[in-house]
C-alpha cells in the first residue's frame, strides 16, 4: 500500500470489474494495409483509409478477426454466428474520421470466463467475461506542454490498429486478485499468439471499475442491508502493478469517502478517476465523457461477418493448450508440484518446450524441474535474453544431470560444470577433463577411506556409538585428498567400513 | 468530322481506326467548353493541359502500334465528388475548396486505364445534397435548355455538360436520384447501377448505403460502353459485388418481345405535371409498339420512400461528414471572433503531391514526419481563446467555427437531421423505424419483379424548374426525389432518358427500374426505345460563342 492511502477498514466487500484493450498481433491494421509496427516515426504508417481522407473505405483484415476469435474461444466465449460493425461517433483530433469503427449491439463474442488459481492453493477466482469485441484504435495525441507553445501533435500511426476489448463481470474481490487475473489473461493471450500484451507499447491497456459493498446495521443476516458505493472507473494505469496499487488506493479512498458522505451508487453519476503513478493517488477527471451520446449505428461501408461451425472447429483445432491445461499436463506427466508447473508455464511456451525436452532426455521430471528452477531460470534472469537463445541446450544439460545421477560427480560439481559449459561453450567432457574431474575407481576409494578412518579415531568412535551423522565430517577431508570423489560414496563406504571394524 | 456530332461509341471507333486523333477530339471538346461553359457553369475545374497531355499519350500509343484501351480518346467529365490525384476534389463545398486527394477514385483509375481523357470536374450540389445544383458553394449550374432553369441535381454539372455537348459522357453519382433526375431535366441518358456494381472507393461519401456511381451520356449505347469499364469488383470496397461484368454493349439490339414493363398507377396522381404525364404515357405506348407488354402494378410502400430516405441518408451523412473538422485537412476557421477564414490556407492534406495511395493494397501515403495538427486542445495555441463565445475549449471552438464556415445551409440541415435521428432516445423512432420501412420497400420491389421485368414511369413530377423557385422551401425540394429515392433504398438499378419535350421546349424524362444486376435489360430496353425515337438526339439551341 502507498503512503498516501488512508488506513484500510475491515468488513466490506470490494467489487472490481476490468475492461481490457488488447492489440492483436497482426502485420497490418484492421481496415487497411498499413503496418502496425511500433516505434516508426510519426505519421509514416498511414494511408487514405486510416487518415480518414474523403472517399476512403475500410476493408476488414481477416487475420485480425481470426485472432480475435481465437482469444474469445480461449476465454470460453460464445461466438456469434453473425456479427456486424458499428460506428461510434465522437469528435477528437486523434480520431480522423470522427467515428471509430467498433461493435455495439452484436459483438462477435460474449459470455465467457477465465479462472485464476493461486499456485500455492490459497484461493481461486472464476471471472465472467461479459463480451469480447473488435474495434480500431485511435491515433495518439501528444500534448506539447514543455515547449511552451501548448501545441498538440497527432501521430496517426496507431490509428486503425486492431484492438480486442474484453469486458469482465464485476467478479474480482481484491486488488491482488485483479493483478493475478491480469497476469493470467496476459499469459493466455501471449500463449495463443493473439497479442504480445506489451503495456509499454500500449498493446495492453486496462481500465478498472471498482466499488464497495458495505454491510449496514449488521448486514442482511441481521436484518440490515448492503450499501454500495458509487462505481469509479480508474484510467491511466500503465502496469499490472499500477493496477493493483491504484485499486488499493481507491478502495481505501472510497471507504473513507463513504464514511463521511454515505453516498451510494446511482445517486451520483459514474466517476472517472485517473491514476497518478508517481503521486500514488487517483484524481477525478472531467465528467464530460459520461454524458456523451455516441450515436452508434451500423457501419454501412462494411458487410456483416458470418462465422461457420466449420471455421470455429478449425480455429479450435489449430489452437495450442492454454496455460491452465498446460500446468495440469506438466504436473501429471512429469510428477512435479503445482507450484513448479506454475513457475515453468508462467515463463512462456518456449521455456516449457525446453523443460519438456530436458525432462525427456533425463527421463525424469522432478530433477529436470529442480535444475530448471534453480539453475536455468536463475542464470537466465542474470544473463537476460530468451530461453531460445540460452547456450546450454537440453541434451547438454541432460548429460550433466545424467552423470550426477550416475555418481560421476555430485550436484555441486555438476553446477560448476554447468556454469563452465555456459560461459565457455565447450562440451561437458572437455570441461570435466579440464577441471581434473575423473571417475575415482573403487580400489582407490577404499584406500582413501581407510586412510581417513585411521586419521579420525574420534569420528569412528562416534559412528560406532550410533551417531552415523558424524561421518559427514570425513567428506571435507576426502575432497581435500581427492576433489573428484563422490561425497555420497565416501560417506556410505566409510560407514560400511566402520561397521565391519565393529 | 465534327467530334461533337459523334456518339461515344463512334468517337472511340474513330480514334482506334485513326480517323480522328485523341488530341483533336479533346481539343474540340475543350473549345466547346470554353465557348459555352461561361453561361452554364457545369465545370468547377477544366484541366486543359492534363487532358491534352493524356490525349497526346494515347495518340503516341496508337502510332507505336500498342493496343488501345476500350475508351481510347474519349473525353470524360467527372463529378467533383470523385477523387482525382491531379485535380482538386471539392464536392462543391467551401470545406474542401482546395483539397487535393493523394489518390484517384477507383472509377477514375479505371477510366484512365481504359485510355479515357479526363477533361475536368463538374459542378454539383454541395456533398451531393440537393436536387437543383443550387447548393453548390461555387454557384449553380444553368440548364442548357433554358439558362434560367435548374439542370437538376446533384449531378447537375455532369448532366448539363453532356446536354451542351461539352463532353460526350460524364460520370455522376446517385444517392436518391442524383444521376437520373438531372439526366431527365437535361434530356440525356443517365444510369444508376445496382448498389455495389461500381466501386465507391474514392467517391466522397454522402450516404454510404445508398451512393452509387454511374455513367451519363446521350444514349443507352454510350452508357453501356462506359459501364463496361467502370463496373466490376473492387477488393478495396467491401460492398462491391463480385459478379462478373457482362458485355453490356453486345446485347442491346435484341427485340423487347415478351418483356413485361410495370406501370404504377399511383405515379400519375396529383402533383404530376400533365405534360410530363403525357410524355410518359407516350413512352409506354412506344414500348408496347416495340413488343413489350405493360402491366399495372402496386408498390404499396413507395409513398413512404421520401420520408424513409430523409432519415437514412442524413443519418449516414451526419457520420460521414464528421471528418471535416478542420483538424487534418479542409477548411479551418481562423482564430478570432468574426474573422473570416481565408480560403487556401491549411486546406490541403499534407501528403506528398501526386503520390497515389491505395487503401487496402498495402500502399502507404507518407505525411511528412511530425505532421502537426496544431489543434491545441484546451491550450489556446491556435489563438482560440477559452472564454470566447461560450465554447468549452479552444478545440471545440475550432470545430464549431470551421464547420459553421465550411458547410452550406443544406449540408448543415442534413447533418442536424441525422445527428438528431441517431441520438439516444430518438434512434428507435427514426433510424430503426426507417430501416424497417426500407426493408418493406425492398420487398415491394422483389414482389413486383415476380410479375414484371422492368418498372417504368416518370423521373420527376415536373420539367426543370426555375433557379430560385424552391430554394426557400426545403420540403418542396425534397419532393423532387419522389420517383427516384426508392430505387436507392432497394439497392436496384434505374435509368432515365428523354421521352419528349414540353411545349416550352423542356425535356421530359422517363425512368426504368430493374431488379439487381439487370443492367443489361435496362440498357437494352432504353436502346430499343432510342431506336424508335429521336428525343435523345435533340440538342439545346445553345449557340456556340463566335471564334
Amino acid at each position: 500500500m502507498t503512503a498516501n492511502a488512508p488506513p484500510l477498514p475491515s468488513s466490506f466487500t470490494t467489487v472490481i470489474g476490468l475492461e481490457v484493450h488488447v492489440q492483436l498481433q497482426t502485420e497490418t491494421k484492421l481496415f487497411c494495409g498499413c503496418s502496425t509496427q511500433f516505434g516508426a516515426p510519426p505519421n509514416t504508417q498511414v494511408c487514405p483509409t486510416c487518415l480518414g481522407l474523403p472517399g476512403s473505405l475500410p476493408v476488414m483484415n481477416r487475420r485480425a478477426f481470426d485472432l480475435a476469435v481465437r482469444a474469445a474461444l480461449a476465454l470460453d466465449c460464445h461466438i456469434a454466428p453473425f456479427t456486424k460493425w458499428d460506428r461510434k461517433n465522437y469528435f477528437y483530433p486523434d480520431l480522423p474520421k470522427g467515428y471509430q469503427i467498433s461493435q455495439f449491439d452484436l459483438p462477435f463474442s460474449a459470455d465467457g470466463q477465465l479462472e485464476v488459481v493461486d499456485p500455492k492453493g490459497g484461493w481461486s477466482r472464476k471471472v465472467g467475461i461479459i463480451r469480447v469485441h473488435l474495434e480500431e484504435d485511435a491515433g495518439k495525441s501528444m500534448h506539447d506542454e514543455g515547449a511552451g507553445t501548448g501545441d498538440t501533435r497527432i501521430d496517426l500511426n496507431r490509428a486503425g490498429t486492431p484492438l480486442c476489448e474484453i469486458v469482465t463481470q464485476p467478479d474480482l474481490r481484491s486488488p491482488q486478485e485483479a493483478r493475478a487475473w491480469l497476469n493470467e489473461l496476459k499469459l493466455l493471450l501471449v500463449y495463443l499468439g493473439v497479442s504480445d500484451c506489451n503495456m509499454q507499447e500500449g498493446s495492453l491497456r486496462v481500465d478498472a471499475n471498482v466499488n464497495l459493498h458495505i454491510p449496514c446495521d449488521g448486514g442482511p443476516e441481521a436484518g440490515g442491508r448492503i450499501a454500495k458505493t458509487p462505481i469509479v472507473e480508474i484510467k491511466n494505469m500503465n502496469s499490472f502493478r499500477s493496477v493493483e496499487r491504484a485499486l488499493v488506493y481507491e478502495v481505501a479512498r472510497q471507504f473513507a469517502e463513504w464514511q463521511t458522505t454515505k453516498a451510494e451508487m446511482g445517486k451520483t453519476p459514474k466517476q472517472t478517476r485517473g491514476w497518478d503513478d508517481p503521486a500514488g493517488v487517483t484524481r477525478a477527471q472531467r465528467h464530460k465523457e459520461e454524458s456523451s451520446d455516441y450515436r452508434y449505428f451500423p457501419e454501412p461501408d462494411l458487410v456483416p461477418v458470418t462465422v461457420s461451425q466449420a471455421f470455429l472447429a478449425e480455429t479450435r483445432g489449430a489452437m495450442t493448450d492454454p496455460p491452465t491445461v498446460l500446468r495440469q499436463a506438466l504436473e501429471a506427466k512429469w510428477k512435479i508440484s503445482a507450484y513448479d508447473a506454475d513457475v515453468l508455464v508462467n515463463q512462456g511456451r518456449d521455456l516449457v518446450a525446453y523443460f519438456e525436452a530436458l525432462a525427456e532426455a533425463v527421463g525424469e521430471g522432478k530433477v529436470a524441474s529442480n535444475w530448471m528452477q534453480q539453475d536455468v531460470l536463475r542464470t537466465l534472469n542474470e544473463r537476460g535474453g530468451t530461453i531460445g537463445e540460452f547456450p546450454v541446450r537440453p541434451p547438454v544439460l541432460a548429460e550433466i544431470i545424467g552423470r550426477v545421477a550416475k555418481g560421476d560427480f555430485d550436484t555441486s560439481r555438476g553446477r560448476e560444470i554447468f556454469a563452465e559449459v555456459l560461459s565457455s561453450g565447450r562440451s561437458v567432457a572437455d570441461v570435466v577433463a579440464s577441471l581434473g574431474i575423473a571417475a575415482v575407481d573403487d580400489d582407490e576409494l577404499v584406500a582413501l577411506c581407510r586412510e581417513l578412518l585411521a586419521e579420525n579415531p574420534k569420528i569412528v568412535a562416534d559412528v560406532q556409538a550410533g551417531k552415523e551423522q558424524a561421518a559427514a565430517g570425513l567428506i571435507g577431508q576426502a575432497k581435500k585428498k581427492n576433489p573428484n570423489v563422490n561425497p555420497g560414496k565416501v560417506r556410505a563406504l566409510c560407514v560400511d567400513l566402520i561397521r565391519k571394524m565393529g | 468530322m465534327q467530334p461533337a456530332e459523334l456518339s461515344a461509341v463512334e468517337l472511340v471507333q474513330a480514334v482506334r481506326q485513326g480517323d480522328l486523333t485523341a488530341e483533336r477530339c479533346t481539343e474540340a471538346f475543350l473549345s466547346r467548353i470554353e465557348s459555352v461553359d461561361g453561361r452554364i457553369h457545369a465545370f468547377l475545374k477544366v484541366d486543359r493541359e492534363g487532358a491534352l497531355r493524356a490525349a497526346a499519350a494515347i495518340d503516341q500509343k496508337r502510332r507505336a502500334g500498342k493496343p488501345l484501351g476500350p475508351l481510347a480518346g474519349l473525353p470524360v467529365a467527372v463529378k467533383d465528388a470523385l477523387c482525382t490525384f491531379d485535380m482538386p476534389t471539392t464536392c462543391a463545398s467551401k470545406m474542401l475548396a482546395n483539397f487535393r486527394p493523394p489518390y484517384d477514385a477507383e472509377v477514375v483509375a479505371r477510366l484512365r486505364a481504359a485510355d479515357a481523357v479526363i477533361v475536368g470536374k463538374t459542378n454539383m450540389d454541395e456533398f451531393a445534397m440537393g436536387g437543383s445544383n443550387e447548393n453548390s458553394a461555387f454557384g449553380p449550374v444553368h440548364n442548357p435548355w433554358d439558362l434560367s432553369r435548374t439542370p437538376g441535381g446533384s449531378s447537375g454539372g455532369s448532366a448539363a455538360c453532356v446536354a451542351a455537348d461539352m463532353t460526350p459522357v460524364a460520370i455522376g453519382s446517385d444517392t436518391g436520384g442524383s444521376i437520373r433526375q438531372p439526366a431527365g431535366l437535361c434530356g440525356i441518358t443517365g444510369l444508376k447501377p445496382t448498389y455495389g456494381r461500381v466501386s465507391r472507393r474514392g467517391l466522397v461519401a454522402f450516404a454510404s448505403s445508398l451512393d452509387q456511381i454511374g455513367p451519363m451520356a446521350r444514349s443507352a449505347a454510350d452508357c453501356a460502353l462506359v459501364l463496361e469499364t467502370i463496373a466490376g469488383h473492387d477488393a478495396g470496397d467491401a460492398t462491391s459485388l463480385k459478379e462478373p461484368v457482362p458485355a453490356y454493349s453486345t446485347d442491346l439490339e435484341r427485340p423487347l418481345a415478351g418483356v413485361r414493363i410495370g406501370r404504377v398507377p399511383a405515379h400519375f396522381g396529383a402533383g404530376l405535371d400533365p405534360e410530363v404525364a403525357h410524355g410518359v404515357e407516350e413512352a409506354f405506348a412506344a414500348f408496347r409498339a416495340a413488343g413489350a407488354t405493360i402491366h399495372d402494378i402496386d408498390m404499396p410502400h413507395a409513398g413512404a420512400g421520401v420520408a424513409t430516405y430523409y432519415v437514412v441518408a442524413p443519418c449516414e451523412a451526419s457520420s460521414n461528414l464528421a471528418r471535416y473538422d478542420g483538424a487534418h485537412y479542409g477548411h479551418r476557421a481562423e482564430p478570432g471572433r468574426g474573422h473570416r477564414a481565408e480560403p487556401g490556407r491549411g486546406h490541403r492534406a499534407e501528403i506528398g503531391g501526386g503520390h497515389r495511395a491505395e487503401p487496402g493494397r498495402g500502399h502507404r501515403a507518407e505525411i511528412g514526419g511530425g505532421h502537426r495538427a496544431e489543434i491545441g486542445g484546451g491550450h489556446g495555441s491556435t489563438g482560440f481563446s477559452k472564454d470566447n463565445g461560450g465554447f468549452e475549449s479552444a478545440l471545440e471552438e475550432m470545430y464549431c467555427r470551421s464547420r459553421a464556415e465550411g458547410f452550406g445551409p443544406e449540408v448543415k440541415r442534413r447533418i442536424m437531421l441525422g445527428t438528431y435521428a441517431l441520438s439516444a432516445g430518438y434512434y428507435d423512432a427514426y433510424y430503426a423505424k426507417a430501416l424497417r420501412v426500407r426493408r418493406l420497400i425492398r420487398q415491394d420491389y422483389l414482389d413486383a419483379f415476380q410479375k414484371v421485368d422492368l418498372i417504368g414511369g416518370p423521373v420527376s413530377a415536373t420539367p426543370a424548374f426555375k433557379l430560385g423557385e424552391k430554394t426557400g422551401d426545403p420540403l418542396a425540394m425534397y419532393l423532387v426525389d419522389l420517383y427516384t429515392v426508392c430505387t436507392n433504398l432497394a439497392g436496384v438499378g434505374g435509368i432515365s432518358f428523354p421521352c419528349g419535350f414540353t411545349k416550352s421546349g423542356l425535356p421530359i424524362g422517363f425512368q426504368l427500374q430493374a431488379p439487381a444486376l439487370a443492367e443489361p435489360l435496362l440498357l437494352r430496353a432504353t436502346d430499343r426505345y432510342q431506336h424508335l425515337t429521336d428525343w435523345h438526339r435533340r440538342r439545346p439551341a445553345l449557340a456556340a460563342a463566335p471564334g
